[in-house]
């Protein structure tokens, strides 16, 4: 088993790159200008958090964190079962309602887990989530307005709500916990257990919402992300990302 | 921190407002310098973010440290925001800035101390206004509509157009008087 700080890290960093690049999809083609600018800023700042994370899992192996191939091999060219993304970043973008369902729900979900982690005895990677939930700050916020506006006309609240009903198993799965947790919360890396994480999301979800007249579905989570099972969707998505890569994984670029 | 960091404005073009409250210049890291390191100081004063030309890496309160001994020099840089595309290029105008100054110079970006909007200098302000770039608020609340004060013609009828912009540090505003959309540098 590798080592438990590894697979929290990779399962943090894995689910900001997949989730990054899935919605970098919308670049060009996002609704409206202002959303094709908001998107890509929002898929670079999850690039941007996943590889100061990659970076402190090749610290963490004992391997040099600023040797950029080391780095893009940390990202593209693991076997596919070693990564630990949760299915929730996985799934296809689909429309505009199902891309601000699923990323309301990761964003929320990402403000608990890195409120837990921000108080770790880890301590660099307390810095680093202490720089991110600054920056994350800005999405939770755009994506609650969004949320809102969605749930509030007559045309898209249907859609919003078939969209939560659809990815609702996966948002759950989210809260899969990684492998050796016990091990971390023994020593302080993370505050708490992922299910305790995932209960506290759970009931800040529900009261929001409520506040918008929304039953949370009753769906039971669909797990395996964090073990390293990949869906047909993230085989699709890891070779178009890698595409380049594969090709010559020595070029500069 | 040199002495020039606490000019206040700049006499220039008339048509650009003045700030209107630069007070509470963000303190520095007072240490006992070497001249080697004043020098260093004074040359990444020379040294432009890529992203914002006229606004030094000094000015944009991202050097955290220098050190400059027998065996090189060594620069902590905090990042503004992580996922910033132009790390490496800042990394490589600092050597090559430095290169003159010592055999072996090191830049290292650190988040051990996480850089925050405050910390950009009295200058910097001056300087983003100036590029008709709004500086961010002083406040440093992280809100999706902030506050700015129009850059070209200083009315504070102005409204966020969108909180993200064309780089990961500047959201849109737009003068509801001049009728000119420009640029905010945001709170982080």
């Amino acid at each position: 088993m590798t080592d438990p700080i590894v697979e929290l890290l990779l399962a943090t960093a894995d689910d900001d790159f997949v989730l990054g690049y899935r919605d970098s999809e919308w670049t060009g083609v996002a609704p409206m200008l202002e959303e094709d600018v908001a998107m890509s800023s929002i898929s670079q700042d999850e690039l941007g958090h996943a590889r100061v994370l990659y970076e402190l899992a090749l610290q963490t192996m004992g391997q040099d964190p600023t040797d950029s191939r080391r780095l893009d091999a940390l990202a593209y060219a693991r076997p596919l079962d070693c990564y630990r993304c949760c299915r929730l970043v996985e799934r296809h973008r689909g429309d505009w309602a199902f891309t601000i369902a699923r990323r309301y729900l990761y964003e929320t979900a990402d403000d608990v887990r890195t409120e837990a982690l921000a108080q770790s005895s880890l301590q660099p990677l307390a810095n680093v989530i202490a720089k991110i939930r600054r920056e994350e700050r800005y999405h939770l916020l755009h994506l609650d307005v969004w949320f809102d506006r969605l749930a509030s006309s007559d045309e898209s609240r249907p859609r919003l709500l078939a969209a939560l009903e659809n990815v609702w198993p996966d948002a759950l799965g989210f809260w899969e916990s990684t492998c050796g947790e016990d091990d971390l919360i023994r020593s302080g890396v993370t505050a708490e257990s992922s299910a305790a994480l995932g209960e506290r999301w759970l009931a800040e979800a529900t009261s929001r919402f409520a506040s918008l007249g929304i039953e949370p579905p009753q769906s039971a989570a669909r797990t395996g992300g964090r073990q390293g099972e990949r869906s047909p969707e993230f085989h699709e998505l890891w070779a178009e990302a890698t595409e380049v890569y594969r090709q010559d994984p020595d070029a500069s670029w | 921190m040199q002495a020039g960091n606490r000019r206040r404005h700049a006499p220039d073009s008339p048509q650009l407002f003045p700030l209107e409250d630069d007070v509470n210049t963000p303190s520095t890291t007072t240490t006992t310098e070497t001249a080697g390191e004043k020098a260093v100081w004074a040359a990444l004063q020379e040294v432009d973010d890529p992203e914002i030309p006229g606004l030094s890496v000094v000015d944009l309160g991202i050097i955290r440290s220098v050190r400059s001994d027998a065996s090189g020099i060594k620069v902590e840089v905090m990042p503004t925001f992580t996922g910033c595309p132009a790390l490496e290029t800042i990394r490589c105008d600092i050597v090559e800035r430095l290169s003159h100054l010592a055999q072996s110079v090191e830049v290292r970006f650190t988040f051990e101390e996480t850089w925050t909007s405050d910390r950009i200098s009295e200058r910097g302000r001056e300087q983003l206004r100036l590029g008709g770039t709004a500086p961010p608020p002083r406040d440093g609340l992280i809100q999706l509509v902030q506050k700015s004060k129009c850059p070209y013609c200083g009315s504070h009828a102005t409204h966020t157009e969108n909180a993200f912009g064309p780089t990961l540090c500047r959201a849109i505003h737009y003068c509801d008087d001049c009728r000119q959309p420009f640029e905010a540098f945001k709170a982080l």
